[in-house]
């Protein structure tokens, strides 16, 4: 019961906070210089003042700012997130076509960097200081440091282009009709290489992390305790040292979760993977203010979400801790 | 997994069979589909509401104007058959051609091209509005021919008529609907060789054969992708594994052109872009000293080794420009003051203005935008900024977006920045909106930005544009440019040329001046 007061409060922050972060955004992005008009002038070598005024009051820039800040509000309010005047087209069906594939990519390499991590954080804890736990210290420090387009890139070379196992860019086979398992098949091998360049970085992270807490719980007295009661090791690492060690993980794997719906420009770019990430940073470029803003209030929506999932799974891992206090 | 390279492997053969029996390819053939680079992902493909290069290169296979143009710009047929021009130059007659059907099934007449001129493109289009408005009359005595009568003459009018500048548009679907709002925008309408089947956004766009295009027999391909590639490594990875094959434009980094060149399955050329005919230049801000004073900017000219720029940063592709109009572009002349790579004699010409160097060995600072179109525009700004330093001028450099390099210079914010345009066939179409002090309108870009007056220049221009003859015309436009390049309102670097690299397999794909813009009926796949 308390936990569904809990929640039903921090919803209703929530909304309050967003409506914030709509009027921030709005008038920040305002804040760049130039607007569609120039962009698209500037794109076609062309635009006279006509051209400018026409682009303008279609857009409806030509309205004073409150006037346009009000309007957006009241379509948010009402769920309507706009339309793309430079893709003539809703900014909802936008949102709807690019979400899918981000999710897909950085879900998959947000599950797959927190369970290899951990497994990897674990196993190095394990075996500290021989060389197997050297070894994954090593990679874990090389990934973090690289950056994603580099090792993007050298996936590409290694296995699209020498090997030629495995597409290069792209999120399926154009031009072949697949349906059902052979299309998700052909999905997942396109997914294969961008997922892995997003998740190794942030493998390494909770490798590291995982090792670190691991290290830092195993030596406190209640498993001391527990090894002394004659509890098989296998069970202290599961139930005493990892269930304590893992709080820290849960906690950045929170806020990296968060940003799962913003994508990741890099990853998307090098791969052509048609996410959402791309299309925010484009909107960024092309000034197209009815899309960035759709991006930003989906992604704060996530934010707002995935922490207070976060704090409830918080509750479960360590039930001292209390919700609201 | 290894599909694709099984795939390679089958394609290498098919390459080499083709290579043995290159006689036998020389028919064109029906079937095949060709994957092309796109990037940026083009905004819309209705060319009519937009002229970005993505968009005429993908609109372009939709919509067709009346007339097409060789690799020296002579007008060829197109959605009309043949034309006259009187001889006092104000009446310019098409005669369409028959049986072309919308993408709608619905007939094409002369009407739509009246529709498109009078009432479309002069509502819709900054480069066509200002040709248009010259008409007095436009008209369609009958459903294959459209009369123009100008209200005095203009010799660049025969040159309006490729896609990106008059595309012809469908009355019956535009006809008191608001132009740029109209839905049909998105799924476009055209008498192109093909229609648009699907356009999944981040990801490709596909077209396949138009089966009633009025050309019969054509085109020979059966379908066309076009692959939003927005990183260049990933692009040059998909011209070398054959996964796509064409590239156009800035789609290959300049670096990248060398290595690419050497690879067997590949041809590189570098026509195809005549009517564009593109030059890069330092454009100076003449309201700011030190660029008021003439030797300045001499200096500034001077002190630029464009042959280098050309070597070191274009990697060989294009050449030095010697004036404001494009060795391309007809009343080119070469015969004009000389600015060779000389920095004792610019150093001599700042020493002159007065401008000494200090203790710290500059004379003087400025500050330069950067061009937001590219890596390559990013190194020859690094390079200026050196070769500027090494006489003494310090250069502080601004990097933008386009918005924001757009917006600084459409408002005359800004002291020096490298610009690129396109010439579109004629001086009168696109030089000398960027001279003539009528053009000087503050917030407008492509205008006259940098605020050149000089009224003997307006005079010649304005006479130049209405000259029937071309020999008088001649004249002045080769008096425009001594004057121009004596005073140096920009520096003119280079004259750019594109790498376009084509696949071996498809023949006839760059066939006309505006290249992969043009509407590829033309092109084919050789025989597997």
């Amino acid at each position: 019961m308390e936990r569904l007061e809990f929640i039903a409060q921090r919803l209703v922050k929530g909304v309050v906070v967003l409506l914030g972060i709509v009027v921030l955004n709005f008038l920040l992005i305002r804040l760049a210089p130039g607007d569609p008009a120039t962009v698209m002038a500037g794109e076609a070598g062309a635009g006279d003042e006509v051209f400018l005024q026409q682009l303008r009051a279609q857009f409806g820039l030509d309205q004073p700012l409150v006037d346009q800040l009000w309007a957006y509000v009241r379509n948010i309010v009402t769920l309507d997130f706009g339309f793309s005047y430079r893709q003539q087209r809703p900014v909802v069906d936008l949102l709807a076509e690019r979400l899918p594939p981000t999710l897909l990519l950085t879900g998959t390499a947000f599950l797959l960097s927190l369970v290899v991590g951990v497994a990897l954080g674990v196993a190095a804890a394990r075996v500290v200081g021989r060389w197997s736990d050297s070894l994954i210290t090593v990679l874990a420090l090389f990934f973090y440091a690289t950056p994603l387009f580099w090792v993007g890139l050298m996936g590409v070379l290694l296995f699209s282009v020498t090997l030629g196992w495995l597409p290069a860019f792209g999120m399926f086979t154009v031009g072949v009709p697949l349906a059902g398992w052979a299309l998700a098949l052909d999905v997942g091998e396109h997914l294969v290489l961008p997922a892995l360049t997003l998740a190794l970085f942030h493998m390494a992270v909770y490798a590291r992390m995982t090792r670190a807490s691991m290290l830092e719980v195993r030596d406190q007295d209640f498993v001391r305790t527990a090894r002394a009661k004659g509890i098989a090791e296998g069970e202290i690492l599961r139930r005493h040292v990892l269930r304590n060690a893992i709080l820290p993980v849960v906690t950045i794997a929170g806020v990296k979760a968060g940003y799962l719906i913003g994508g990741s420009i890099v990853v998307e770019t090098v791969f052509a993977w048609p996410g959402i990430g791309r299309l925010a940073y484009e909107a960024v470029l092309q000034r197209d203010y009815n899309v960035l803003l759709g991006v930003f209030l989906l992604s704060s929506a996530m934010v707002i979400a995935v922490n207070l999932a976060t704090d409830v799974v918080y509750s479960l891992v360590d039930p001292r801790i209390e919700l609201g206090a | 997994m290894s599909r694709i390279s099984a795939i390679r492997a089958m394609l290498a053969g098919a390459v080499l069979a083709t290579a043995a029996s290159a006689a036998a390819a020389q028919t064109p053939q029906r079937g095949g589909t060709m994957n092309i680079i796109i990037s940026p992902e083009p905004p819309t493909l209705m060319l009519g509401i937009n002229q970005t290069t993505p968009t005429a290169i993908v609109g372009g296979k939709i919509y067709e104007s009346l007339l097409r143009y060789d690799f020296d710009l002579k007008p060829m047929p197109g959605l009309a058959k043949s034309w006259t021009v009187s001889p006092d130059g104000l009446t310019y007659t098409f005669k369409l051609q028959q049986g072309v059907k919308w993408h709608d099934g619905k007939p094409f007449t002369a009407d739509d091209v009246v529709f498109s001129a009078k009432t479309y493109l002069t509502a819709v289009h900054p480069r066509s509005r200002p040709i248009f408005q010259r008409c007095e009359e436009i008209s369609a005595p009958d459903p294959e021919t459209v009369v123009f009568k100008l209200k005095g003459p203009f010799a660049p009018f025969i040159m309006a008529w490729e896609p990106s500048t008059a595309p012809i548009v469908p009355k019956h679907i535009y006809e008191g609907t608001d132009f740029r709002a109209n839905p049909a925008n998105n799924t476009p309408i055209g008498t192109g060789p093909f229609k648009l089947k699907e356009w999944v956004r981040g990801s490709h766009i596909h077209f396949v054969r138009n089966d009633d295009y009025w050309q019969k027999g054509k085109p020979y391909l059966d379908e066309i992708y076009y692959r939003v590639l927005p990183d260049a490594s990933a692009r040059v990875v998909a011209m070398e594994t054959g996964q796509t094959h064409l590239s156009a434009f800035a789609d290959i980094e300049t670096f990248e052109v060398p290595r690419l060149k050497a690879l067997p399955n590949l041809e590189l050329t570098t026509k195809g872009y005549e009517y564009l005919a593109q030059i890069a230049w330092l454009d100076f801000n003449l309201r700011n000293p030190p660029f008021n004073d003439k030797r300045f900017r001499q200096a500034v000219y001077h002190a630029i080794d464009r042959n280098f720029m050309r070597d070191r940063i274009w990697f060989g592709l294009g050449k030095p420009a010697t004036g404001p109009i494009h060795s391309s572009i007809p009343h080119y002349d070469a015969n004009v003051p000389k600015y060779p790579f000389d920095p004792k004699k610019a150093e001599a010409l700042l020493d002159a203005m007065g401008l000494k160097r200090g203790a710290d060995g500059v004379r003087v600072k400025v500050t330069m935008e950067s061009l937001p179109y590219g890596d390559v525009y990013v190194r020859a700004g690094e390079y200026i900024r050196q070769a500027l330093g090494r006489v003494g001028i310090q250069v502080t450099l601004r990097s933008s977006d386009v918005a924001t390099w757009g917006d600084r210079v459409r408002n005359w914010d800004y002291d020096m920045t490298l610009q690129v345009l396109s010439q579109l066939g004629h001086p009168a179409l696109g030089v000398s909106r960027l001279y003539i002090s009528s053009n000087i309108r503050k917030g407008v870009l492509f205008s006259n930005v940098n605020g050149y007056s000089n009224p003997r220049i307006d005079e010649l221009f304005d006479k130049a544009a209405v000259t029937v003859d071309p020999v008088e015309a001649q004249k002045m436009y080769s008096e425009i440019q001594r004057i121009l390049v004596d005073d140096v309102p920009v520096a003119w670097l280079l004259e750019l040329d594109f790498p376009t690299f084509i696949d071996k397999r498809f023949r006839n794909v760059v066939t006309s001046a505006i290249g992969v813009r043009d509407n590829f009926a033309d092109a084919y796949m050789v025989a597997k």
